[in-house]
């Protein structure tokens, strides 16, 4: 447990390096859902290709939704997006700034699937095999085959136990053939992609590096900024239960003392802590008072107003109403009245 | 576990040697790649050489790629290339001395590859087996030259029916065999040996110069990671006085029953120095653009 809250740390200290083992797991994760996954070619005429375009190029889409799913940085980008302007302008450049390092993250996975499908050749065996050269590789010119009998006969290459074409063109032969050309298509893919990368990084120090670090810096400043008011919305949730909860007691102590005609008992000066805990309710009949009055009778969101703090326990406040204009999602919950 | 944490922390704070950490991954990676790799050898006259030559040339040059983009000095390097002079004079001898480290990273990789592929032969035999005199074989002296050409671009593949058992196979196979290790073998004897004489012919060159090289190429590294660092910092302080301010405009007692505010506002006099003053966008905006167009001078006297 310690060694991973290191490797944690290790990773977390430098933002750079986090997002190195980021997208080191994704490219992981990717290449072993593709062995773990049974490919089954149909080996029929048509729905081969179907078969093997659709598993070359579904997965990839699945991954590139799911990461974006799974980045917490894209509620964070559409609530930039569509706030009302307020006192605060947007800046596009930073929206930009942040939907295209969630988009280069999102793409990692889906690029180590298609590399991947196109290196280990299954696929493009599936989905082409009915378009192999049989004249340049085998016997075209064999009776018997009729166009429809031929690319029948041809489907069948990827499943070598019914393969009964072998004087046509042999399967070794085709396969090998199918598979080259993949692996050609995979190492290029695989070139082109980093190519790409490289282009995008290097490129953006030589022209855009002051709009770069305004961007970077506000981007991480909308994230901190959602964060601490988070943290603070829940302090401040915490303070208000405290109280509205303190005078709930409070509340139905004094009911409960006026009710049976007793005047509100002062706890003593030197009753100590656990006196003043108990909030004047010391017998099971009024627990339980309180206990079903809290069920059925939950009080109002609104603390009473501050009176001098004194032994009897109302201390209180009051909410002002609000006037600055701010974003009005903050405003409707923090004046929520239920 | 103490010795993990000191290795991390080690890895950590040189920057030079999370650079050596990573290229020894990639070197790593390359080599599993090649063995995860399932060569397959078209076995046609054409195809073969492109196909044993493309193996054998193009994932070094994704490999260089990836070198270079996983490599945080190269950005840094890039930046301080193009940046205005500003205040600051660029000295072209850091730039150097930075562009040639990244570079002798980035290669490792790829060398890593071309070596294993040769040592390996497979490439190779798949390359060349076309380009073999067939004279030297007793099994295709015989044949006409177009079917010699067939037969000879079937040799990479053990089990066609053709080359299942002829022996000549396995002599055109061991024989470029031993050419491909031969010239493995010797490209990285050629490689050791360079590495070593740079690495102790260098002090014997402008050792002063290099000293410096290094000391500033290292400030340059360090001085970007600090000010990420410090603007991350001002941007935390920044965020929370911005969202005080927005609590207390709504709010005036939340500073009664609220348990971190009133903490908070001990400590809001330290703050304000380490906020410099900047408590406002078009400031901070001028600020990052000053950084870019006119670094300060090397000078805190």
């Amino acid at each position: 447990m310690d060694k991973f809250r290191m490797i944690f740390q290790f990773l977390q200290s430098n933002q750079e390096s986090f997002m190195n083992g980021i997208c080191g797991i994704m490219a992981l994760a990717s290449a072993q859902m593709y062995s773990a996954f049974d490919f089954n070619c149909p080996c029929l005429p048509h729905y081969n290709l179907a078969y093997g375009l659709g598993i070359l190029l579904v997965p990839p889409f699945i991954l590139f939704l799911l990461g974006f799913v799974l980045n917490n940085n894209v509620s964070m980008l559409a609530e930039e997006w569509r706030r009302p302007r307020g006192q605060r302008g947007k800046d596009p450049a930073v929206l930009r700034y942040m939907f295209c390092s969630m988009a280069q993250r999102a793409m990692i996975a889906p690029v180590v699937w298609v590399s991947v499908t196109l290196l280990d050749g299954k696929c493009i065996t599936c989905a082409f095999c009915t378009s192999v050269p049989v004249e340049t590789l085998g016997n075209a010119s064999h009776p018997g085959f009729s166009q429809g009998e031929m690319k029948r006969v041809l489907a069948r290459i990827p499943c070598k136990d019914i393969y009964d074409g072998q004087e046509l063109i042999a399967n070794e032969v085709a396969v090998r053939y199918l598979r080259c050309i993949s692996q050609a298509l995979g190492w290029c893919f695989v070139l082109l992609m980093t190519t790409l990368a490289f282009l995008v990084r290097s490129l953006r120090p030589c022209f855009t590096q002051a709009a770069f670090l305004k961007s970077r810096y506000w981007s991480h400043y909308i994230d901190i900024e959602r964060k601490l008011f988070d943290e603070t919305c829940a302090e401040h949730a915490r303070s208000f239960a405290k109280v509205c909860i303190q005078q709930f007691f409070e509340g139905m102590s004094t009911d409960l003392a006026a009710a049976r005609c007793h005047p509100p008992r002062k706890a003593p000066a030197d009753a100590g802590e656990a006196a003043e805990k108990l909030l004047g309710i010391t017998d099971q009949g009024t627990m339980n008072t309180a206990l079903k009055s809290w069920h059925r009778c939950k009080p109002p969101l609104h603390l009473h107003p501050p009176a001098l703090p004194s032994s009897n326990g109302w201390a209180g406040k009051e909410q002002s109403p609000t006037h600055t204009p701010v974003p009005r999602r903050e405003m409707a919950a923090y004046c929520s009245q239920v | 576990m103490d010795r993990f944490r000191m290795i991390f922390q080690y890895f950590q704070s040189n920057s030079e040697s999370v650079m050596n950490g990573i290229c020894g991954l990639l070197a790593l990676a390359s080599v599993k790649i090649y063995t995860c790799f399932e060569f397959s050898c078209p076995c046609l006259p054409r195809y073969n050489m492109a196909y044993g030559l493309g193996i054998m040339f193009v994932p070094p040059v994704a490999l260089f790629l990836c070198g270079l983009i996983l490599n945080r000095q190269s950005l840094v390097m890039l930046e301080e290339w193009r940046r205005p002079q500003g205040c600051r004079k660029k000295d072209l001898a850091v730039i150097r001395y930075m562009c040639s480290s990244i570079m002798q990273r980035a290669l490792v990789a790829p060398a890593i590859w071309i070596i294993v592929t040769l040592l390996d032969g497979k490439c190779l035999i798949c390359a060349f087996s076309g380009s073999v005199d067939p004279e030297k074989f007793v099994g295709f002296a015989n044949t006409s030259p177009v079917q010699v050409q067939q037969l000879l671009a079937k040799v990479p593949c053990k089990d066609d029916e053709l080359m299942r058992n002829n022996t000549s196979r396995k002599a055109v196979s061991r024989y470029l065999r031993c050419w491909s290790q031969a010239l493995g073998w010797s490209i990285l004897l050629i490689l050791i040996v360079a590495a070593f004489l740079t690495r102790w012919l260098r002090p014997c060159f402008n050792q002063a110069t290099l000293l410096q090289a290094r000391h500033w190429s290292n400030y340059i590294d360090i001085e970007q990671k600090i000010f990420e660092e410090t603007c991350c910092e001002h941007s935390r302080l920044f965020a929370h006085k911005c969202i005080l301010h927005f609590f207390k405009s709504m709010q005036q007692e939340i500073k009664l029953h609220s348990f971190s505010l009133p903490r908070e506002g001990e400590k809001a006099e330290g703050e304000e120095d380490l906020l410099q003053g900047i408590t406002d966008q078009d400031q901070m905006n001028k600020l990052l653009k000053m950084w870019y167009y006119e670094k300060p001078p090397l000078d805190i006297s």
